[in-house]
C-alpha cells in the first residue's frame, strides 16, 4: 500500500498540493457533490426536519447502545447468523482469516466498506494467501492503483479519467492493447467485464454496512452499482464487517436514516441499490449466502462514549463534510494519511489513534463551518476539532513555539495598558516603514504570511491612541 | 426616545491595522441615532487562545471583555467573527460557571456585529453615502454561518448611488484565513486564498469588499502579490463614504 501517515500531514500536503491531476480532480467532483445536495435540499421542504430526526434517533441509540447491540445480537442468532465482536481491527482480522479457513477460501470479494479499510483487511487476506477482489469500481480501482481510498463514498475521487484508463491498461493486459477506452462508460464496462468473472469464483463476500437493524437482525447497505448484491449473494459465506454505531433501533429509522443519507452525499434522493440482509439462505430462498456472519468492531468507538466527542458517533458516513470543505477540497484525501479525510475524519481519526498521532487533523481547519452546516445529522464538526486542540494544548503537544506565542499575546491581551502601549509603538514603526509601498513583501517574523502574500501595513496610529487624542 | 447607549469592541485588527473601520463604524452608528462610547480597556476577544486550545487564557480575557462592556445597551463589532465569539461562544465557555453564565449571556444578547445591527436592530435599509465603481462581496465565515448575514450588507450596499454589486461565484467559501491557520498552514491557505482571489478577479467588480479584517488582509496581500489592480476594503468604510483613504495595503497618497 502506497500511502503516508496522519502525523506527516504537511509532508504529505506538499506533495499533494503539488498533484496537478489531483487538482483537476477535484474540481470537476466538487460542484457535482455540493450543487447535487443544494439541490436534493431544495427539493424536500423536509429535509431540516428529516435531519433534525436523523440526529435524534442516532442520539437515542448511542445512549442506549448496550441495548440496542444486545437486541440485534439476539436477531442475527435467531435468523441463523453468527455474531463475533471484536475490540481491535487486528481482533476483526483474525475473525475474518477463522472463518474465510473454516471454509478453505482461496478468493474474496469485498463490497466497499470503510471498516475494511480500518482493519486493512485485504493486507490481512494477502498475506493469509487469499486473494481479495474489491468489487466497487472506485475501490476497484485503487486496489489495483495499490492506494487507499482518499474519500469515503468516492475512493478514486482524487484521479483523472486518463490516469484510471492507464491503470486499466496496465492491469488487463490480456486485453486488445488498441482498445478505446477514453470514456467513462468504456471504462465501466471494461471494469465490469473482468469482475464479473471473479464474482462467481469466489467462496466468500465482505461487505460493510451502512445500517444495523436491532429490531430484525438485518445489515442494510448502499450502493449504485449493485456490485454489494452479487458480493454477498453469490458466495458460500456472507460476512458484515460493522462498527457498532451502525446499529439503529428499526427499520422505520432505518429509513429516516437512508432519506437524508444519499441526499447528502451525492445529491440523489435514494441510493440505486438499498439492499436488506437477513441471516443466511432459508429453505424457501432461491439464492443467498449459507452462512451469514457480522463482525462488530469497537476499536477505540467506546473510548468516544461519554466524552466531549460521543457526537461524533452519530455520523453516517455521507462525506458532505469533505464534499463542502475548502481544506479537504484544497488537498485531497491523501494529505489526512488515513482511512477517515476531511472534518469527520479531523474528528474521528484521534479518537481512534490517538490525538498524539493524528492530531494535525483538527489542526488543520480555518473553522469556516461548512461541515456543521451540511452534516446530516448535526454533529458539530468545528467544536469537536476544537476539543482535540483543548486535550492536545493541555497536554503539551501544541508546537512549543506556537504555545508561546499565543500564551504572550494572552498576557499582552489581559493588560490594556501594555497593550495599548507595545501595540501603538509597534503600528507607529510598522506604518511608517509600509507608508511608502502601503504593504510588505517579506517580513521574518511573519514568513507564514509573506511566502505567499504581500502583508499590507497597518494604517500607523492605531485606532485607540486616534481616539484618545480626539475625546 | 432616549439614543441608545452603544460601546464599540474595535476588534484588535481594526484597532491596530486599519483604524479607519473604527471611524467609519461610529459614523454609521451616530448617524443613526446612537450614543457611541469606545471603552479604554478592551483588547483583544480571544479568538486566537481559543482556537488553539487555550482554555484557561480564554476564559481570562472572556471576563475582561464581559466586565467592560456588560452595562452598555449594546455592544457593537465591526468583525462577524468577534461578534460571532462574543455573541456565541462566550456562553458555551461558561457552561458549567454559574457566576458568570448568566453575565456571558446578558452580554451576548447585547452584542451585534455592526451590519446587521444597522439593519436588523435599528430598521435602517438605505444609507446616504455615494459610492463609483463595480464592488463584490465575499461572506466571511463566521457572520454567515454563526450569525447569519448575508443579505443585510447587500440591503445597504444597494442603496447606495452610483455602486454596482456583482455577486462572486463560491462567496460563502472560507478564503483561507482562518486566524492562526493561515500561517500554521501557509500551503493550504495559500491554495484556498488562490482559488478565492481567481474568483474575484472574475467578477469584474474593481473593489472587493467583505465585513472581516482577518479575511480582508488576507485577500488583499494575495491580490496584491499577484500583481492585481483591485481595491480591498471593509464594507463599513463604503456605507459610510470613507473611501478617501487609501485602500488596505495601498500606499498612502504624499
Amino acid at each position: 500500500m502506497t500511502g503516508s501517515i496522519p502525523s506527516e500531514f504537511k509532508e504529505n500536503v506538499v506533495r499533494q498540493l503539488a498533484d496537478e491531476d489531483l487538482r483537476q480532480a477535484l474540481t470537476k467532483s466538487k460542484g457535482h457533490f455540493t450543487g447535487g445536495r443544494q439541490k436534493a435540499k431544495d427539493n424536500l421542504p423536509e429535509f431540516d426536519a428529516l435531519r433534525d430526526k436523523a440526529r435524534d434517533i442516532k442520539d437515542h441509540t448511542i445512549e442506549n447502545l448496550d441495548f440496542y447491540l444486545e437486541a440485534y445480537e439476539k436477531k442475527v442468532l435467531s435468523s441463523g447468523g453468527y455474531v463475533h465482536w471484536a475490540s481491535t481491527a487486528k481482533d476483526a482480522q483474525e475473525i475474518v482469516l477463522n472463518i474465510c479457513q473454516s471454509v478453505g477460501a482461496t478468493s474474496v470479494n469485498k463490497g466497499k466498506s470503510m471498516i475494511g479499510e480500518e482493519c486493512d483487511i485485504n493486507e490481512a487476506l494477502e498475506a493469509a494467501g487469499i486473494n481479495a477482489v474489491e468489487t466497487d469500481l472506485g475501490e476497484y480501482i485503487i486496489q489495483i492503483r495499490n492506494e487507499r481510498p482518499s474519500h469515503i463514498i468516492a475512493p478514486a475521487v482524487h484521479l483523472t479519467k486518463a490516469q484510471v484508463e492507464e491503470s486499466f491498461r496496465e492491469t488487463h493486459t490480456h486485453l486488445d492493447p488498441k482498445r478505446v477506452l477514453d470514456e467513462p462508460l468504456t471504462l465501466l464496462e471494461e471494469a465490469r467485464k473482468v469482475l464479473r468473472k471473479k464474482y462467481f469464483e469466489a467462496e466468500v463476500g465482505i461487505t460493510g454496512a451502512n445500517f444495523l437493524v436491532a429490531e430484525t437482525g438485518s445489515s442494510i447497505i448502499v450502493t449504485n452499482e449493485g456490485n454489494g448484491d452479487l458480493s454477498q449473494l453469490l458466495p458460500r459465506v456472507h460476512i458484515v464487517l460493522a462498527s457498532i454505531e451502525k446499529v439503529v433501533p428499526n427499520l422505520e429509522d432505518a429509513s429516516t436514516l437512508l432519506r437524508v443519507l444519499a441526499r447528502s452525499a451525492t445529491g440523489q434522493e435514494f441510493s440505486v441499490y438499498t439492499t436488506v440482509s437477513t441471516g443466511p439462505r432459508r429453505d424457501e430462498d432461491l439464492d443467498g449466502p449459507e452462512e451469514y456472519h457480522v463482525i462488530l468492531l469497537d476499536n477505540g468507538r467506546t473510548g468516544m462514549l461519554g466524552t466531549e466527542f460521543q457526537d461524533m458517533l452519530r455520523c453516517i458516513r455521507c462525506g458532505a463534510c469533505m464534499n463542502h470543505c475548502p481544506v479537504y477540497q484544497s488537498v485531497g484525501g491523501h494529505a489526512y494519511g488515513w482511512v477517515y479525510p476531511g472534518p469527520m475524519g479531523a474528528v474521528l481519526s484521534p479518537g481512534l489513534l490517538g490525538v498524539d498521532e493524528a492530531g494535525h487533523l483538527p489542526n488543520a481547519s480555518t473553522f469556516c463551518g461548512r461541515c456543521e452546516e451540511v452534516c446530516p445529522v448535526h454533529i458539530p464538526l468545528p467544536k469537536l476539532m476544537r476539543h482535540w486542540r483543548e486535550r492536545e494544548f493541555e497536554r503539551h503537544l501544541t508546537p512549543s513555539s506556537y504555545r508561546k506565542g499565543i500564551q504572550l499575546w494572552s498576557f499582552v491581551a489581559l493588560r490594556p495598558n501594555l497593550y495599548q502601549w507595545l501595540t501603538s509603538l509597534q503600528m507607529r514603526i510598522l506604518g511608517l516603514l509600509g507608508r511608502r509601498r502601503g504593504r510588505f513583501t517579506s517580513i521574518p517574523m511573519a514568513k507564514g504570511w509573506t511566502k505567499y502574500r504581500d502583508l499590507p501595513a497597518p494604517e500607523g496610529k492605531t485606532f485607540q491612541k486616534q481616539w484618545s487624542e480626539r475625546s | 426616545m432616549k439614543n441608545p447607549r452603544v460601546a464599540l469592541f474595535v476588534t484588535c485588527l481594526v484597532d491596530l491595522f486599519r483604524p479607519t473601520v473604527g471611524f467609519a463604524s461610529i459614523k454609521l452608528l451616530e448617524e443613526a441615532g446612537c450614543d457611541v462610547v469606545v471603552p479604554r480597556q478592551q483588547t483583544c476577544c480571544g479568538q486566537p487562545a481559543y482556537n488553539s486550545g487555550d482554555k484557561a487564557d480564554t476564559i481570562s480575557i472572556a471576563k475582561q471583555v464581559i466586565e467592560v462592556f456588560e452595562d452598555y445597551d449594546y455592544t457593537i463589532v465591526p468583525s462577524g467573527s468577534c461578534a460571532g465569539m462574543i455573541s456565541k461562544h462566550y456562553p458555551a465557555l461558561f457552561e458549567k460557571n454559574s457566576d458568570w453564565l448568566p453575565r456571558a449571556n446578558k452580554l451576548s444578547k447585547k452584542t451585534y456585529e455592526l451590519v446587521s445591527f444597522l439593519t436588523d436592530v435599528l430598521g435602517i435599509d438605505s444609507v446616504a453615502s455615494e459610492f463609483n465603481g463595480t464592488v463584490t462581496y465575499h461572506d466571511a465565515c463566521s457572520g454567515l454561518r454563526e450569525l447569519s448575514i448575508h443579505d443585510q450588507p447587500r440591503l445597504l450596499l444597494s442603496s447606495m448611488e452610483g455602486l454596482h454589486l456583482r455577486e462572486l461565484d463560491d462567496a460563502n467559501v472560507c478564503c483561507g484565513f482562518g486566524g492562526t491557520f493561515c500561517v500554521k498552514y501557509a500551503d493550504i491557505s495559500n491554495r484556498m486564498v488562490e482559488t478565492k482571489t481567481q474568483q474575484v478577479v472574475a467578477t469584474g467588480a474593481d473593489t472587493l469588499l467583505a465585513g472581516d479584517l482577518g479575511c480582508l488582509l488576507n485577500m488583499a496581500g494575495k491580490l496584491q502579490r499577484d500583481g492585481v489592480e483591485l481595491n480591498v476594503r471593509h464594507v463599513a468604510e463604503v456605507l459610510a463614504g470613507m473611501t478617501d483613504r487609501p485602500a488596505i495595503g495601498e500606499p498612502g497618497k504624499d
